[in-house]
């Protein structure tokens, strides 16, 4: 299984935080396509090519191959500081 | 010696300054203290969002690769989150070095990359309502010097 975290703007839109799926082997870009379909807000929030990912805490592009366990979250670009 | 903080309350500033004051060896310390800012009194107050497995490895990481680049001896990062107040601080970087230049630079490194690569999200409470700041462009471009 993979945990799913969301974040931010993201987070609001789908109204969920987190959610565990299996998606091992996949890309992240197939992630986001299989997530889009889950209908118009999953589309909509996911859908800005400004999304960034992070798998296991650290940044990947949307090429990353999701392994078991791996822990992915999807995020707008950072604001801190 | 590093000092990284990410919590829910004040910054205390004049300890982590004394932290950095104390070794004989180095003639120099830079600070640098981000705070919230209101223009025309639009902003009350920010709510800070981060992603908390993250960030301390992505700060850790930051200064490692400050301290690849230059002499410097004591590192203090500490970022605020959750809600905060128009004036008070969000972030403090402090740096200690035998000499300004490696604690000057060093120091607008960490906060160029912790603009673009730290996880936390800033969303502002207004008069009219709240919305999500937008990541800016300049931001994108300080980092750029460094790379």
């Amino acid at each position: 299984m993979n945990k799913i975290y969301f974040f931010a703007q993201i987070r609001e839109l789908l109204g969920i935080e987190s959610l565990e799926l299996m998606v091992e082997q996949m890309s992240i870009a197939q992630l986001l396509e299989q997530l889009s379909l889950r209908g118009d807000k999953w589309a909509f929030a996911l859908k800005e090519k400004t999304v960034l990912c992070a798998v296991n805490h650290a940044l990947v592009d949307y090429h990353h191959i999701i392994q078991h366990g791996d822990e992915i979250a999807f995020f707008p670009p950072v604001t801190g500081g | 010696m590093n000092i990284i903080e990410v919590n829910q309350s004040y910054i205390d500033i004049n300890s982590l300054i004394t932290w950095l004051y104390e070794l004989p060896q180095d003639g120099a310390v830079v600070t640098f203290i981000g705070k919230v800012r209101s223009l025309e009194n639009q902003v009350i107050s920010l709510t800070l969002e981060h992603y908390p497995q993250m960030t301390e490895k992505v700060l850790r990481n930051i200064i490692h690769q400050a301290r690849d680049r230059w002499s410097i001896n004591r590192v203090a990062l500490v970022h605020r989150v959750g809600k905060i107040n128009v004036n008070e601080s969000i972030v403090f970087v402090g740096v200690s070095s035998a000499h300004r230049s490696d604690a000057f630079a060093a120091t607008e490194f960490i906060m160029d990359v912790l603009k673009n690569e730290a996880p936390f999200w800033k969303k502002e409470q207004t008069g009219n309502g709240e919305n999500w700041v937008e990541a800016k462009q300049s931001d994108v471009n300080a980092l750029k010097k460094w790379y």
